[in-house]
């Protein structure tokens, strides 16, 4: 059982900063790190990896700091977004180099049981260069278990990823928080996130925008004021009868439709169709303005 | 030294593309010396010519720069080297490890074909094989510390050493006398003229300068090597 804490972390590059005052606890399950591109998210696992010093604030795991102290790697594996991983080699020579990097009392051993976790047995005899990109994700991932660590590092796993390894890799993920590893995941695509950390920390522009269990995240998302685009046979009187309704903050009159704000998203989509009915008015389009997960996070940030 | 690390830096070395330029210019300095051989002008200042000017002048400097840079450059660029830099291993022990395999790369690459392309020509008369091949280690064993260092410190390190070796000791180094004091090339024919008879070898910086400045130069590359690598950045894509 490891924690990984970040105090008061920040990180600037000149003027840009990059990193703002992160305060985070990960503790054993999956967490994710979930946050729009740009957004710090390799930033804070460089800085939680030892590739990069912050600029204040401390990064520790299970009290030692990180930075400039290389023994810690014994309780940490870490899986680069980059995909190069000496492709020169066989997956099985990669995997048993990082083993004996790691000083391990039988590499071979523990080489075959990191692949075996992964799946890799079959292919482990062929170059990384000719690998798929879930293949070289993968042994880039028994590379990082090699050496059983408590906590597990991986940045951007899932990029590239078709959705077949993307299942394989979640569960793969899933099974290493049960054994009761801190797992730590970036990614931007809340679906991925949704499905797979029991606890999120968001961050957005650098800033820890929210942390906790994914529901109540979840729920902040969901209770967000919502803006939608209605056309329908008569507008004006729609927008008269909806603004009369509690789940319907405001309402705009456009030359595209209906722009109209509702601050109970539940009660609003049972509340309009019977409205129009009660008037009389035929719904042509009912569309959500704003789905995009950068209007999730910028409610996020702002409440 | 970490054998593992030395096993995989040679492969990497070995499986470039560029290693052909390993090969193809030791091949031409052999090349050179059996036609100077055959065609029976391989005097001592021949083959000191040509073992001063594409030997120590070309030859090294160039393999010095590939190899001192190829062992570390590359795999910081493309973030490689997080996978042996993720374990519980002194950094400077990386640094050196990686620097023994250039210094080993030159010696086989450059040195010997120096030593072996001086004994075609003028077999051991004047020690003037010897006293190349000498020079030729010395200011290897230099040239990929300088080259190291730099390939840690800079994205740009071949741009930098090509300057290096090329416009200060090729063309500055000429004209200026000053500057041929602050050469590995000179401090590299210092070192083969004490070993030498052959007077055709002519120094233009002496052994009590050469020799603390190629120990300095030496040390100092390779300790600011591993002490910049402790502290090496790696940045993610955002």
């Amino acid at each position: 059982m490891s924690v990984l804490e970040l105090r008061d972390v920040s990180r600037w590059y000149g003027n840009v900063v990059a990193v703002n005052g992160v305060t985070m606890t990960i503790g054993p399950g999956v967490t994710g790190l979930l946050g729009p591109n740009g957004a710090g998210k390799s930033t804070l696992i460089h800085m939680m990896g030892g590739f990069l010093a912050p600029s204040s604030g401390q990064v520790t795991v299970d009290g030692q700091r990180i930075w400039k102290n290389p023994s810690v790697y014994r309780h940490i594996g870490l899986v680069p977004e980059r995909e190069t991983a000496y492709d020169f080699l066989t997956g099985r020579q990669f995997v048993r180099a990082m083993a004996k990097l790691h000083r391990l009392p039988n590499p071979e051993a523990a080489a075959e049981r990191a692949l075996g976790m992964v799946e890799m047995t079959g292919p482990a005899d062929r170059i990384i260069g000719n690998y798929s990109k879930g293949m070289k994700q993968r042994v880039k991932m028994a590379s990082a278990l090699v050496h059983d660590p408590p906590v597990l590092l991986l940045d951007e796993p899932f990029n590239g990823m078709d959705p077949r390894q993307r299942l394989h890799l979640m569960d793969l993920i899933r099974k290493m928080a049960a054994e009761g590893r801190t797992v730590l995941f970036s990614s931007h695509i809340l679906e991925e996130v949704e499905r797979l950390a029991h606890h999120i920390e968001v961050v957005i522009a650098g800033r820890h925008a929210a942390s906790g269990d994914f529901r109540a995240i979840r729920r902040l998302m969901t209770d967000r004021p919502h803006m939608f685009v209605v056309r329908s046979s008569d507008d004006r009187r729609l927008a008269a009868a909806l603004i009369a309704d509690p789940s319907t903050r405001g309402v705009e009159l456009t030359s595209g439709g209906l722009e109209v704000e509702a601050v109970d998203f539940r009660r609003f989509s049972l509340v309009l169709p019977q409205v129009a009915r009660q008037a009389d008015i035929r719904l042509w389009e009912v569309a959500p303005a704003d789905e995009s997960l950068e209007s999730v996070f910028s409610y996020l940030v702002a409440s | 030294m970490n054998p593992v690390i030395a096993s995989i830096t040679f492969r990497a070395m070995l499986s470039r593309r560029r290693i052909l330029l390993l090969f193809l210019l030791p091949a031409l300095l052999l090349v050179l010396s059996v036609g100077l051989r055959v065609s029976g002008h391989a005097d001592l200042d021949n083959a000191t010519m040509l073992l001063t000017q594409f030997g120590l002048g070309a030859l090294l400097p160039l393999l010095a720069l590939l190899a001192g840079t190829g062992v570390i450059g590359p795999e910081i660029d493309d973030g490689q080297i997080m996978y042996i830099m993720t374990k519980p291993i002194a950094r400077p022990v990386i640094s050196t490890t990686k620097y023994v395999v250039a210094v080993v790369l030159v010696v086989a690459f450059g040195v010997v074909p120096m030593f072996v392309a001086g004994v075609i020509m003028t077999g051991l008369t004047a020690g003037l094989a010897t006293g190349f091949a000498m020079g030729a280690l010395v200011a290897g064993v230099a040239y990929c510390a300088l080259f190291l260092a730099i390939a840690v410190l800079s994205r740009f390190a071949v741009t930098i050493g090509l300057i290096y070796a090329l416009v200060w000791e090729n063309l500055i180094a000429r004209y200026a006398s000053g500057a041929k004091t602050l050469s590995i090339r000179q401090w590299g024919i210092s070192v083969t003229d004490m070993v030498t008879n052959a007077t055709a070898v002519k120094a233009s910086v002496g052994s009590s300068t050469a020799v603390p400045l190629l120990i300095v130069v030496t040390v100092a590359g390779v300790v600011y090597a591993g002490w910049k690598l402790r502290t090496l950045s790696i940045t993610g894509t955002d």
